[in-house]
């Protein structure tokens, strides 16, 4: 962890939702530093805002949500204030983003060289032979056998791995210091899954892209990321080192995921569960968000305890020691 | 690609076939022609001598299989008013409605798409709202009163526009044709804005639906992730895959505009396929409705076949001529 240059600042971000039932905090205060070439974990359940993150950090959320403060910073540059046009540079070009349905996240009526060379041509200059060139060398980067053909096909052609591939070198054509990935190996089978993590994890040591990868799956980023954040109804809970956040949780909601995924040590035993649910973004409990569900609430917790430390911190005024 | 052309034919063939004899069984229920042609003063030796030269007294299906045996060799038959041939008759007036129907398709689209798309991405705006309360009365206002209307304002009171003909024609490969003077595009314009009319609102709903869906989509999130300007993602991720239902409907309307413009020609006095089918069935003239029905049957299948074409050449997914479903 020398690395200093932080690629992106997110400070106190907020995004909220104003819909008819209220408004949603989907996003309600998030800070997170990614250094140059660092890979973020942002874990969460479904709901807990790591993807509305992801889109803020991009300008991408529609309405009726709204970033109604904050900041994000990219290389000292505030993003929230910054104007669409510039938005639009950077977007694709020094920030891209990936997205969790490789089904979903390519035009089904264009081609693919149609889908890259516009990419290309978006943020450079350069003629459409050369974008194409690109394009063709971009393909062959994340492992598709015969890229010229491969350029002329549509996304119905590709299965569903060969289609996240396109669009992760959708992603890495312009180099970017950072890429979003939202959950991109979900829909994906499990060796698949694995084939993509490895390859990512390669492509952005080998060009010094930061990553934030956004998951619901702790077991995904622990052997992945550097850092983790746990993201818990639009607020980090904890933050640290993936082996900090690992193997020394003192957030009782990060005990509580780590406590719900199988292991081998505990073989036969029933998985330990989150009691409750997830509460509606709508109206959330006074305080910190986990307390109906923690096991070790107290009446502090109806105040919002702080993030305790920058390196490691967490918030709650009641943490657990390390796991054992 | 060339399976398809040839199995798409036969059905057409077998079309063809069950129209005609629906048409001319059809055509039989309506009335006897002879009491409208013959004056009430012939005797009846003249009206046998008629019925005969008409070739009416035969039973209907000796008459089916004469006009079957004649259509199989392009004659459908001669018209009993005019005495020309019925065929002849239809398609003379074939290009004056084609190209007013073309006019106000190109009319349709190139309102209804772009305030469509418009709708579509802005449902809440305001603009968006008048455009969807504008389509309704697209809808639910009567061609005649309308078309008299544009009358009322643009020829009578402005005297902008021309009310009604062609107006100067020129031969275009010996047709006849209005869109290339100046004096028939100004014919041309009211007509083709009233026929319009329908499909303008029918386009806007069908672009601004399919903008809506398309617009939530993954991949034009995707698009603007990769930073690309508004109008590639509005005009080529969004605008082709809205087409396709467009592309449906508007060949289904194109038929039906070409087939059925009877309103709008007769208050406009266009002098079309419509104004003849009128007039035809007035004199129970039975060889020129019969030649324009046929005419229609083919004409709807070979808009049926562009608008196949058009398909594959929207959507790679779909492939011509596949054994498989």
């Amino acid at each position: 962890m020398t690395r200093q240059e932080a690629v992106l600042e997110v400070e106190d971000l907020r995004t909220y939702f104003f819909t008819r039932g209220g408004v949603a905090k989907a996003v309600d205060g998030v800070s997170f530093t990614l250094h140059r070439g660092e890979i973020l974990g942002l874990v969460g359940e479904s709901g807990s805002g790591k993807s509305v993150t992801g889109m803020s950090v991009l300008g991408l959320v529609d309405p009726p949500g709204r970033i109604v403060g904050g900041a994000v910073r990219y290389h000292g540059e505030d993003l929230v204030t910054a104007a669409e046009k510039r938005l639009r540079q950077l977007r694709g070009s020094r920030i891209a983003m990936i997205f969790q349905d490789p089904m979903m996240t390519l035009n089904p009526v264009l081609s693919v060289e149609t889908q890259m060379v516009e990419t290309v041509l978006a943020h450079d200059r350069v003629s459409r032979s050369e974008a194409r060139e690109r394009s063709r060398e971009a393909l062959a980067r994340v492992g598709i056998p015969s890229p010229d053909e491969r350029l002329a096909a549509y996304p119905h052609q590709f299965s569903g791995g060969m289609r996240q591939r396109v669009a992760i070198a959708i992603a890495l054509l312009h180099r970017p210091d950072v890429i979003i990935a939202d959950e991109p190996t979900t829909a994906l089978d499990v060796t698949i899954q694995a084939q993509i993590l490895f390859e990512m994890q390669k492509l952005c040591r080998e060009t010094g892209t930061a990553l934030v990868w956004i998951t619901h799956d702790l077991a995904v980023v622990s052997g992945l990321a550097d850092r983790i954040a746990v993201m818990y109804a639009g607020r980090i809970v904890e933050i640290g080192s993936a082996v900090e956040v690992i193997d020394g949780a003192r957030h009782p909601y990060t005990h509580g995921l780590l406590g719900s995924v199988p292991s081998r040590n505990r073989r036969g035993e029933p998985l330990a569960q989150i009691p409750g649910m997830t509460p509606s973004l709508l109206n959330l409990p006074e305080g910190c968000a986990f307390r109906p569900r923690c096991p070790r609430a107290t009446d502090a917790c109806f105040a919002l305890p702080p993030l305790s430390d920058e390196a490691h911190g967490w918030r709650c005024f009641n943490p657990q020691g390390a796991v054992a | 690609m060339l399976v398809f052309l040839i199995r798409r034919i036969a059905q057409s063939a077998i079309v063809v076939a069950i129209m005609s004899v629906l048409v001319f069984t059809g055509i039989f229920a309506i009335g006897n022609p002879i009491d409208v042609l013959i004056s009430p003063e012939a005797d009846e030796a003249e009206r046998a001598a008629a019925i005969a030269r008409l070739g009416l007294d035969l039973p209907m299906h000796e008459q089916f299989l004469a006009f079957a045996k004649n259509a199989l060799s392009g004659d459908l038959g001669t018209s009993f008013v005019h005495g020309v041939p019925a065929v002849q008759l239809v398609l003379e007036r074939f290009p004056a409605t084609l190209e007013l129907a073309l006019l106000a398709m190109i009319i349709a689209v190139a309102i209804g798409i772009p305030l469509g798309i418009w709708a579509g991405l802005r449902p809440d705006s305001k603009a968006g709202k008048i455009i969807m309360a504008g389509s309704i009365l697209g809808f639910s206002l009567p061609t005649f009163w309308v078309g008299m209307l544009l009358i009322m304002a643009f020829a009578v009171s402005l005297g902008w526009l021309p009310a009604s003909g062609r107006g100067e024609t020129v031969e275009v490969f010996g047709i006849p044709f209005s869109f290339v003077t100046a004096d028939g595009l100004k014919h041309m314009i009211l007509p083709a804005l009233n026929l319009a009319l329908f499909k303008v609102s029918l386009v806007i709903r069908l672009a601004r639906a399919g903008t809506r869906e398309v617009a939530l989509q993954d991949y034009v999130r995707f698009a603007r992730a990769k930073g690309l300007a508004p109008r590639r993602i509005v005009g080529v991720h969004i605008l082709k895959n809205i087409m396709i239902p467009v592309v449906t409907v508007l060949g289904l309307e194109f038929g039906s505009v070409i087939a059925f413009s009877v309103v709008t020609e007769t208050v406009f006095a266009w002098p079309g396929m419509g104004k003849l089918l009128i007039d035809s069935i007035l004199l129970l003239d039975r060889p020129v409705v019969v030649a324009y029905l046929l005419v229609t049957v083919l004409l709807f299948i070979v808009i049926n076949l562009v608008v196949d074409l058009l398909y594959s050449l929207l959507d790679p997914r779909i492939r011509l001529g596949g054994a498989k479903a």
